[in-house]
C-alpha cells in the first residue's frame, strides 16, 4: 500500500484533472446552475433531491505554495488543524457537534489549492454550513489541538522515511524543482514540521481564505435560493481579496537524471517524469489521448501490455499528465523486482520513443477517443464525485458549458495533431527516481547523460 | 492496514477499492429506516433456475450500472498447501475464452469506456464494471462466457504468476506492517483457514500452476455459486431479462456442498499471545491487536449489531474513548482506534491498534489501551455515547445510498458471507434496537484479552524490551 503512497499526492493532483477531463455528463444527470448568493458569491449547483443529502465542495488558491520557504506543510497543518476548534467550540465541542450530527467536513491542501469538502443530510444543513463558517473564520488553534495533530503528522512523516513511495516522490520533486515551491514535501518534512508556529498557521488562514479566489460546487437536496443562503452563511464573511505569494512559472529539471536511493526493500520503485502541457493549451486533449495510450487508466495501455502482460515486471505501471497552476508535467510510475529494474525502465523508454517517432495508430487514437467520451459519465453517479467535478471545471476555467463541448474537443484531435503531441511528451528525456537496491542501475547525471535537453 | 484480506487486481484501482471496503465495512451495519430512501426499498433478489443469483439495485440518478460478480470462494476454500490460488486465479480470469480471445473483454470496455477490476478476500472472489447503460446486456454476456469458458496456457499464466509476485512484493514484501497484520493473523485462527494470507504464502505462490488455477475454476466456476450484483439505471425486471438471456444460459458444472471450514479449537483456548515483529525498516513503532469475534453470519440475534456499536464507540473518530483518553487527554499515543469486520462466512476479527506518541513505549501504550478497554467492561460506555455511534452509522447508510458501487459491494458482500438480502435491509431497524445492556455485554463478553493476539512492530528487538512501567 505504501507503493504508490508518495505518488498519491500527485496522483491526486493528476486525477482531479484527468477525471475532469474524463468527466462528461451525460446531459440529463448533470443539469448545472449558476447560482449568485445575496452577498455575490458564486456556486455551479446539481439538483438532486431524490436523496436526502446535501454535498459541497470548494477551493481557494493557494495551497503548500503558500508556505513560507524553510516551513513546508503549513498549508498541511492548517488543513488538519481548522478542523480542531472554532469560535466557542473547543476541539471536543467541535466533533462533537460533527459526529452528533452526522456532519462530515473536511479539508485538503495539495500544492497549488486549499479544498473542503462537506457532506450533511438535509435536515442538518444549516448547522453544517454554520461549523464550516466557524472553521473559515475564526479557527481557534489551540496549543494543545495543534501539538496533538503535529505529533499525528511527524508520525506519518517518521513512517514516510523508509517508505519507498514516498521516497521516489519526496526525490523527484526536489530534483525536478529546486529553488520552488513545488520541490518542497507537502507534507512538510520532520525538521519543518517542527519549525510551525500557530502564528504561522494564522497567517496562512489570514492570507489565503478569501472570496476572491473561491470556486464552489454544490449537489443535492436543495434549492438555488436555499443554496444562494447557506453560500452566504458559510463564505460571506470571508476578507474579499486574498493576499497570495507570486509563484513563478517553472519547468522540471534534471532531465536525464537518474537518482537512485537505496533503502534495502526487495521491489524497486520507480517514478520518471518530464515537462507535460497547459489544461488550457489547445492541445491538451491531443496530449491526454497520447498519454491515454502510453500509460493510461484502461488495462490495455502501451506500457500494462509490454510490462505487465507480456513480461510480468511489475503489478502496475502508468502514466499520466499533471497540468499544474504553475508547472506543466508528464509523470509516471511503475515497482519491479530489482534483478529486472533495468529492463524494465529500457521497456518504459522504447515504449515512449517508439510513440513519439510513429505516433499512435488510426485504430488507437479512435479507441482511446471512444473510451474518453463513453467513461466520462462514469464520474457523475454520486453527489460527492459531481462536486468533485464541478469545483475542478472552475478551477480550470474551462466554463460552465464544458461538459456539452468536450466530446466536440476530443474528436477534433487528428492523428496528426497526436503525433505531434507523441513527439513532444516523449521524445525528450525524464527525470527518474529509483528507491530500492535495483541491480545494475545507479545514479546518472547530466553530464554522463549525455542529454540533449 | 485493516483490510488487507481485500486484495484486488491492477494497482491504483486496487487502493481505492481497498479504501471503499473499510467505508463499506462501516456503512455495513448503517442502513436507514425504509421510509428514509426509495432505493432500499426497491432492491429486487431472484434465483435463475441454474441457481445463479441476481440482486438488482436501481438508481436512476445517472445513465450508468455497475455490473458485479461475486462467487462464493476465497483463499479459505484453497486446498492447505496452495494459498494464494483464489486470487491467482483471479489474475487469470482476464486471459480471454475460445469466444473471447485475450484480453478482447478489456478491450472492449477500454472502447465502449468501462472501468474494471477484480478483487479477492477470504470467502469471496469478485468481478465487476461500471459503463454507460445501454452496455449492460453485453457486459453479462462477456462474463457468462468467462464464467466456464477460462482458457489457460503457459503462455499467459507463466507472466501473470510473475505480476503476482511483484503484487506481493509490493504489498508484503516492502510492507514491514503488512507483514506483521499476517502473523497476527495467523496467529489468532489456530484451525481456521482465515489464518492464511489472501495473497499466499510466497513458497507457495511461487509453485501454483495452470493445472492448479484450472482444477480450481471447474471446482467453484458455476452458476450456482455465483452471485451478480447489478446496481444503476437500470430496471429489476430489464435486468432479470438480460440476466435470464445470458447467465441463464449456463449449464451447472459443479455441485456446490455447504462451505464447510475447520473450526477454531474448542474449548476456547486461554493463551493471551503476544508476538514482535522487528525490521530495519521500521521507522516508526506501532502496534495492533485481534480479538476472535462473531461477524453477522455467526453471531446470536442482535450481537452483531451490538459489537459494532461498541467498536463505533471505542475506537473510530475523535469523540472515540480510545481517541479521547489516550490521544487528547493522557497525550500517550499518536494515533489509536478499532475496527470490526462484520462480513465473515466464520468467525471475524475485532481489531485495536495504536501508535505511541515519542518517548512512550509499546508496553506503555498497550498497558493505556488495557486500561481504556477495562473500563468499558468495567462501567460500560455512557448512553451519550452509544446514541452517537447509533446516529452516525444510520447516517453513514444515507450516505451510502449516494453511491452505486458502495451499494452493490454491500450486497456482494453480504450475500457471499452466509447473509441474506432482507438480513441487509433490516440493519438500520436492528441497530437501532440495540441497548446499552447487549453493548455492554458484548464489551464484556469478546474484549477479553484470552481471545486476542497483539503485535508490535519495531525497529529491532531491543526495542520490543524496553522496561515495562
Amino acid at each position: 500500500m505504501t507503493l504508490y503512497g508518495g505518488y498519491g499526492v500527485m496522483r491526486r493532483a493528476l486525477f482531479a484533472l484527468v477525471l475532469l477531463a474524463l468527466a462528461a455528463g451525460p446531459a440529463g444527470a448533470t443539469a448545472i446552475e449558476r447560482v449568485i448568493s445575496p452577498g455575490g458569491i458564486e456556486a455551479w449547483l446539481v439538483r438532486q433531491p431524490s436523496v436526502p443529502l446535501v454535498a459541497m465542495d470548494f477551493a481557494m488558491v493557494g495551497g503548500a505554495n503558500e508556505d513560507p520557504a524553510d516551513k513546508a506543510g503549513v498549508a498541511h497543518l492548517v488543513a488538519s488543524t481548522i478542523d480542531e476548534g472554532a469560535g466557542d467550540l473547543d476541539a471536543a465541542a467541535y466533533h462533537k457537534r460533527l459526529e452528533d450530527n452526522a456532519i462530515e467536513l473536511s479539508f485538503t491542501a495539495n500544492r497549488d489549492h486549499f479544498r473542503g469538502s462537506l457532506r450533511t443530510l438535509t435536515a442538518n444543513r444549516d448547522l453544517a454550513f454554520d461549523t464550516l463558517r466557524l472553521s473559515l473564520t475564526a479557527p481557534r488553534f489551540d496549543t494543545d489541538a495543534v501539538e496533538r495533530i503535529r505529533t499525528q503528522i511527524l508520525t506519518d512523516l517518521r513512517r514516510a522515511t523508509t517508505s519507498p513511495g514516498d521516497l521516489a516522490s519526496d526525490a523527484w520533486w526536489h530534483a525536478a524543482f529546486p529553488n520552488h515551491p513545488y520541490g518542497r514535501p507537502v507534507n512538510g518534512t520532520l525538521d519543518s514540521m517542527a519549525r510551525i508556529t500557530i502564528g504561522d498557521l494564522r497567517d496562512y488562514a489570514h492570507r489565503v481564505f478569501a472570496r476572491s479566489t473561491l470556486k464552489i460546487a454544490i449537489v443535492g437536496d436543495i434549492d438555488a435560493a436555499t443554496a444562494g443562503r447557506l453560500i452566504d452563511k458559510a463564505f460571506g464573511a470571508l476578507p474579499a481579496q486574498a493576499e497570495l505569494a507570486p509563484v513563478p512559472a517553472a519547468d522540471p529539471q534534471g532531465l536525464g537524471r537518474r537518482i537512485v536511493v537505496d533503502l534495502d526493500v526487495p521491489q524497486s520503485v520507480i517514478m520518471f517524469g518530464g515537462p507535460g502541457i497547459a489544461r488550457n493549451d489547445p492541445d491538451f486533449f491531443a496530449a491526454y489521448l497520447v498519454n491515454h495510450i502510453l500509460g493510461g487508466g484502461a488495462m490495455s495501455s502501451r506500457l500494462y501490455t509490454e510490462v505487465r502482460e507480456k513480461r510480468g515486471l511489475a503489478y502496475g505501471v502508468s502514466t499520466g499528465l499533471v497540468p499544474l497552476a504553475h508547472a506543466q508535467l508528464i509523470s509516471g510510475s511503475t515497482a519491479t523486482r530489482a534483478d529486472r529494474t533495468a529492463d524494465t525502465l529500457d521497456i518504459i523508454d522504447q515504449e515512449m520513443k517508439k510513440l513519439a517517432e510513429n505516433g499512435p495508430t488510426e485504430q488507437e487514437l479512435e479507441k482511446t477517443k471512444s473510451f474518453l467520451k463513453g467513461s466520462y459519465g462514469l464520474y457523475f453517479d454520486t453527489s460527492t464525485k459531481i462536486a468533485a467535478q464541478l469545483v475542478q471545471i472552475q478551477l480550470d476555467n474551462l466554463g460552465i458549458d464544458y461538459i456539452d463541448r468536450r466530446n466536440g474537443m476530443i474528436d477534433a484531435v487528428t492523428r496528426a495533431d497526436a503525433q505531434r503531441m507523441a513527439k513532444r511528451l516523449f521524445d525528450g528525456q525524464m527525470l527518474v527516481t529509483v528507491v530500492g537496491r535495483p541491480q545494475g542501475v545507479t545514479s546518472k547525471d547530466l553530464s554522463a547523460s549525455g542529454s540533449g535537453g | 492496514m485493516k483490510v488487507a484480506h481485500f486484495i484486488g487486481r491492477a494497482p491504483i484501482r486496487s487502493i481505492l477499492l481497498i479504501a471503499s471496503a473499510f467505508a463499506l465495512a462501516v456503512a455495513a451495519h448503517a442502513l436507514p429506516g425504509p421510509a428514509q430512501t426509495a432505493q432500499a426499498a426497491s432492491v429486487a433478489h431472484y434465483t435463475l433456475t441454474n441457481g445463479l443469483e441476481l440482486v438488482v439495485i436501481p438508481d436512476h440518478r445517472a445513465p450508468v450500472v455497475t455490473h458485479m460478480i461475486w462467487y462464493k470462494v476465497g483463499s479459505a476454500d484453497e486446498t492447505p498447501g496452495q494459498s494464494g490460488l483464489a486470487h491467482f486465479l483471479e489474475h487469470l480470469m482476464f486471459k480471454g475464452t475460445a469466444k473471447n480471445p485475450a484480453g478482447r473483454f478489456s478491450q472492449t470496455l477500454a472502447t465502449i469506456g468501462g472501468q474494471e477490476n477484480a478483487f479477492t478476500s477470504n470467502d469471496f472472489t469478485a468481478f465487476f464494471q461500471r459503463t454507460s447503460r445501454e452496455h449492460l446486456a453485453s457486459l453479462m454476456e462477456f462474463e457468462a462466457d468467462r464464467m466456464t469458458g477460462l482458457v489457460l496456457t503457459d503462455e499467459n499464466v507463466l507472466p501473470e504468476l510473475q505480476v503476482v509476485l511483484e503484487e506481493w512484493n509490493m504489498r508484503v514484501g516492502n510492507d514491514p506492517g503488512a507483514r506483521l497484520g499476517e502473523q497476527v493473523t495467523a496467529a489468532l485462527y489456530l484451525n481456521h483457514p482465515y489464518h492464511r494470507p489472501v495473497i499466499g504464502w510466497r513458497n507457495e505462490i511461487v509453485k501454483l500452476t495452470r493445472e492448479d488455477a484450472l482444477a480450481f475454476y471447474r471446482r467453484f466456476y458455476t452458476p450456482n455459486n455465483a452471485v451478480v450484483v447489478v446496481a444503476g439505471d437500470v430496471s429489476a425486471e430489464e435486468a432479470k431479462q438480460m440476466a435470464e438471456a445470458t447467465y441463464g444460459k449456463v449449464a451447472q458444472r459443479a455441485a456446490i456442498g455447504p462451505r464447510v471450514r475447520p473450526g477454531e479449537p474448542q474449548p476456547e483456548p486461554s493463551a493471551v499471545r503476544h508476538l514482535v515483529l522487528a525490521d530495519q525498516r521500521v521507522a516508526q513503532a506501532s502496534l495492533q491487536r485481534s480479538y476472535l469475534v462473531p461477524s453477522i453470519a455467526t453471531a446470536q440475534p442482535g450481537e452483531a449489531e451490538a459489537i459494532e456499536v461498541l467498536v463505533h464507540a471505542l475506537g473510530s473518530g475523535s469523540t472515540s474513548r480510545l481517541y479521547r483518553e489516550l490521544i487528547a487527554e493522557k497525550g500517550l499515543a499518536a494515533d489509536a482506534g478499532a475496527w470490526y469486520q462484520d462480513a465473515s462466512l466464520d468467525m471475524s476479527r475485532l481489531g485495536v491498534y495504536g501508535t505511541p506518541r515519542p518517548g512512550v513505549t509499546l508496553h506503555q501504550l498497550e498497558d493505556a489501551i488495557d486500561g481504556v478497554i477495562a473500563e468499558v467492561i468495567e462501567k460500560g460506555l455512557t448512553p451519550e455515547e452509544i446514541e452517537r455511534a447509533k446516529n452516525r452509522m444510520i447516517a453513514a447508510y444515507v450516505y451510502a445510498q449516494d453511491n452505486q458501487s458502495s451499494l452493490a459491494r454491500l450486497y456482494g458482500a453480504a450475500l457471499t458471507t452466509g447473509s441474506s438480502v432482507e438480513e441487509v435491509q433490516s440493519r438500520p431497524e436492528r441497530l437501532r434496537a440495540v441497548t446499552a445492556e447487549a453493548v455492554n455485554a458484548a464489551a464484556r463478553h469478546w474484549l477479553d484479552s484470552r481471545r486476542s493476539v497483539t503485535g508490535y512492530l519495531v525497529h529491532d528487538l531491543k526495542q520490543s524490551e524496553e522496561k515495562r512501567s
